[in-house]
C-alpha cells in the first residue's frame, strides 16, 4: 500500500489525519507492523532544540529621511553585515558586541527582538548623491522592520559527535565544559526525535518543505552548508519569519570560554507515504550511533574514544576504556519534545499542510576539508636543533655552568639511555642555591612532568602550549622520546619576523 | 545542614592558627564533614556539613571563637525562566546535584552542593547562580 500526499493533506484539512511524534512511532510499528502503521499513521512529527551557532536573520529597516545607504550597521552594538543594498543587513548569532562587558552577541539581539524588546540600530555611511545621510541612530521593535527573515545556513544536523577530553586540563569548547582525564562526556541532538534521523535518505525532507522554526512556520531552503549526509552528518539550510517566532524556542546562550551561540527549536513533519518511511520513522535511540571524540587533540581529525548510541548517551553514563563516565546533553530533550508536540498540534488543527520537496537533497554528498595553499608551519621548521642537555645524575653545579656557558635558560634532562625524563631552568638552579644546599643532583630539582612537542606539530599548537602553561620553551621529542630539538619563545619570534618579510 | 564559615587570621581576637574545627568536634562530639576549604595566610573560608539537630550547637560554639557562620539553605539557585532543561550542568558537577526526572525536566538536589561553582560557569543560559 502507498498513500499520496494529497490524501494526507485532505485528511489534515478535514481534521481526520492521524499525527504522532517520532517518539511514539517505534511503539506503534511494533504493535501494528509496518503495513498496519502505514494505514494508521499519516504524519510523524520530529523536533530538536539545541545550540545552533549557524543562525541569523536578514532585516530590512525601511528608509530614513533623508535616506542613508548603510555601509556598517550595529544592532545593540553587535555588527551586522551590511554589504547588501541600502537598508538591509544580516545579523549572525555568534557575532559579539564590541563594547559590552559581559558576553553579548547577535543571539541576544535576536532573542530580544522576538521577546518584543527594543533594539538600537546604528549605521554609518560615506554619503552619496542619492543617499546623502552619513549616520543614523534609532530604536526599533521587531514590528518596525519590513522584514525579519531568519536564514540559518546549517541547522538540525543528522547527528553530532559526542565530546570528551583526555588531556589533564579542563577544556572550554562549543560542546561545553569538558573535564580533564575524560571526566565527562557532552553530547547534543534529540536521538529518536531528531528530524534527519527519521529520514536519513532525504526522501521527504528537501527544498520547500514546511517546518516548525523557533515557534513560527518556516521552510527548508535546501542542503545546509557543510552538508555531509554521506558520512552521517547531513544538515539543512532553513528559513522563517521572525515575527512569528517565540522566545521559548529561540534562546541566546554563552558557552563558557568559547562564545555566543543560539538555541533554536526545529521540527519537521514527515508524511507517511509508504513502508520505507514507516521504517525510517521507527528509528530508536539505540539505532542512532555516534562517536565520542577526544577534543583534547587540537586538530581537525580527532581520535574517537568510543562508539555509542543515543540510548547510551541518554542513560546518563557511558563506558570509555572500561571506566564509567557521566554524560551531559547540551540540547534539551524536554524542549525537543515540546517542538514535536506543538508541530503535531498544528497539523491536527489544520494550521500546516505538508509538501513534498521541490528539489531533493543529495543523501550521499560529503563535505571536504579546506584546501590550504600556504603550508602550515611545523615545529621542525623553526626549532633549534642544537640542543644542550644534561643527564639526571650530574651535579647541579655542572648544570649551572652549562646554562651560563651556552646562554640558555632551559636544559632538557636525559636518563642513561638518552630519553627525556625532565627539564631544569635557571630558576630551578637559583632556587636550589638559596635553599640549604641539601639538593645535589639534577634529578633532585628537575621538573619531571615535561610539557613537550613533536617535530610535526603545527607551530600554533605549540605556541598555545607555551602560553597556557606560562613557560618559555618546549623540548621537541621524536617517537622514542629522544630530544631532537628545543622550541623557545624566541624561535616563535623568528617565524613572525619571517612572515613579515615575505 | 551546610554552614559556610569565614574567619580572619589578622586581628588579636581572630582565631589565628587555632584549630577551630578540631576543637568544636572534640568539645561537642558532633561529626563535622568539611566539604570545601580555602585557607591562606590572612583568612579562611570553609564549607561544612553537620547534622541538622546539632547545627545550632556547632554554630554557637564557632561564633564564640570569632568565626562568621552563614547557613546555606539553597546553595545553587536555578532561574526557571532561563533554564531550558538542557542538562549541561549534570556531568560537570562533582556532587551529582543535577539529574533529569522522568519527563526530562532538570532536578536540582541543592543539599549536596559544595559551592564549587563549576555548574554556574558551564550553564549556557546563565540560569544558575550562587545564593547571595
Amino acid at each position: 500500500m502507498e498513500k499520496s500526499l494529497d490524501l494526507i493533506n485532505a485528511r489534515i484539512r478535514d481534521g481526520t489525519a492521524r499525527v504522532v511524534t517520532a517518539e511514539e512511532m517505534p511503539g506503534i510499528v511494533d504493535e501494528l507492523g509496518e503495513e498496519g502503521a502505514l494505514a494508521e499513521v499519516d504524519v510523524v512529527t520530529t523536533g530538536t532544540f539545541g545550540a545552533m551557532c549557524s543562525t541569523g536573520a536578514f532585516f530590512n529597516f525601511g528608509h530614513a529621511d533623508p535616506p542613508i545607504r548603510m555601509e556598517r550597521v550595529w544592532l545593540n552594538d553587535v555588527e551586522a553585515y551590511a554589504g547588501i543594498a541600502a537598508v538591509d543587513a544580516y545579523l549572525g548569532a555568534t557575532q559579539e558586541a564590541e563594547s559590552k562587558d559581559s558576553l553579548y552577541g547577535g543571539a541576544h539581539v535576536l532573542e530580544e527582538l522576538v521577546a518584543g524588546g527594543t533594539v538600537e540600530l546604528r549605521a554609518t555611511s560615506r554619503g552619496t548623491d542619492c543617499y546623502p545621510r552619513r549616520s543614523i541612530t534609532t530604536e526599533l521593535l521587531l514590528e518596525d522592520m519590513n522584514q525579519a527573515v531568519m536564514v540559518n545556513p546549517r541547522n538540525a544536523f543528522q547527528r553530532y559527535n559526542a565530546a570528551s577530553n583526555a588531556t589533564d586540563r579542563t577544556l572550554s569548547t562549543y560542546m561545553g565544559t569538558l573535564l580533564p582525564r575524560c571526566g565527562n562526556v557532552s553530547y547534543s541532538g534529540a536521538g529518536t526525535l531528531s528530524p534527519l534521523a527519521n529520514d536519513p535518505g532525504f526522501r521527504v525532507i528537501g527544498s520547500g518543505v514546511p517546518i516548525f522554526l523557533a515557534g513560527g512556520e518556516g521552510m527548508i531552503v535546501g542542503e545546509g552548508t557543510q552538508h555531509s549526509a554521506g558520512g552521517g552528518f547531513g544538515n539543512l539550510m532553513v528559513s522563517g519569519d521572525m515575527k512569528q517566532m517565540r522566545q521559548e524556542f529561540l534562546r541566546a546562550a554563552v558557552m563558557n570560554g568559547y562564545g555566543v551561540t543560539m538555541y533554536v527549536g526545529v521540527g519537521i513533519p514527515i508524511p507517511v507515504l509508504d513502508t520505507g518511511i514507516v521504517r525510517s520513522t521507527a528509528v530508536r535511540d539505540e539505532d542512532i550511533l555516534t562517536d565520542i571524540i577526544d577534543f583534547g587533540t587540537p586538530r581537525r581529525d580527532r581520535p574517537s574514544l568510543a562508539k555509542v548510541s543515543y540510548a547510551d548517551l541518554k542513560s546518563g553514563s557511558v563506558e570509555i576504556g572500561g571506566e564509567t563516565v557521566r554524560t551531559s546533553s547540551l540540547s534539551s530533550y524536554r524542549r525537543a519534545r515540546a517542538v514535536a508536540t506543538e508541530l503535531k498540534d498544528w497539523i491536527e488543527r489544520g494550521k500546516m499542510e505538508l509538501a513534498l520537496p521541490t528539489r531533493r537533497i543529495d543523501p550521499a554528498k560529503r563535505a571536504r576539508p579546506m584546501r590550504e595553499t600556504a603550508v602550515t608551519p611545523r615545529v621542525r621548521d623553526i626549532m633549534n636543533r642544537q640542543v644542550i642537555s644534561i643527564t639526571e645524575d650530574e651535579e647541579i653545579r655542572v648544570a649551572a655552568k652549562r646554562l651560563l656557558k651556552d646562554e640558555t635558560n632551559h636544559l632538557p634532562v636525559l636518563d642513561g639511555s638518552g630519553a627525556l625524563v625532565g627539564i631544569i631552568t635557571t630558576y630551578d638552579v637559583s632556587k636550589a642555591v638559596v635553599t640549604d644546599g641539601k639538593l645535589q643532583q639534577v634529578k633532585d630539582i628537575m621538573t619531571r612532568k615535561v610539557i613537550k612537542t613533536t617535530p610535526d606539530e603545527p607551530v600554533d599548537i605549540a605556541a598555545r602550549k607555551l602560553e597556557q602553561n606560562n613557560i618559555s620553551a618546549l623540548p621537541v621529542v621524536d617517537a622514542t622520546n629522544r630530544v631532537v630539538g628545543i622550541l623557545s619563545a624566541i624561535d616563535l619570534g623568528k617565524l613572525f619576523g619571517g612572515r613579515r618579510r615575505r | 545542614m551546610k554552614l559556610l564559615l569565614a574567619f580572619s587570621r589578622k586581628g588579636k581576637t581572630d582565631p589565628g592558627r587555632e584549630p577551630v574545627i578540631a576543637r568544636v568536634v572534640k568539645e561537642t562530639g558532633v561529626l563535622i564533614n568539611v566539604e570545601k576549604a580555602n585557607i591562606d595566610s590572612m583568612a579562611g573560608e570553609m564549607l561544612i556539613d553537620v547534622p541538622d539537630k546539632d547545627a545550632d550547637l556547632v554554630r554557637r560554639r564557632l561564633e564564640e571563637m570569632a568565626v562568621t557562620v552563614r547557613v546555606m539553605e539553597n546553595a545553587v539557585v536555578r532561574d526557571e525562566e532561563e533554564c531550558v532543561d538542557c542538562g549541561a550542568c549534570i556531568s560537570v558537577c562533582p556532587q551529582e546535584v543535577f539529574s533529569f526526572d522522568e519527563d526530562w525536566r532538570l532536578r536540582v538536589n541543592s543539599e549536596r552542593c559544595v559551592l564549587c561553582g563549576k555548574c554556574i560557569r558551564a550553564c549556557p543560559h546563565g540560569a544558575l547562580s550562587q545564593q547571595g
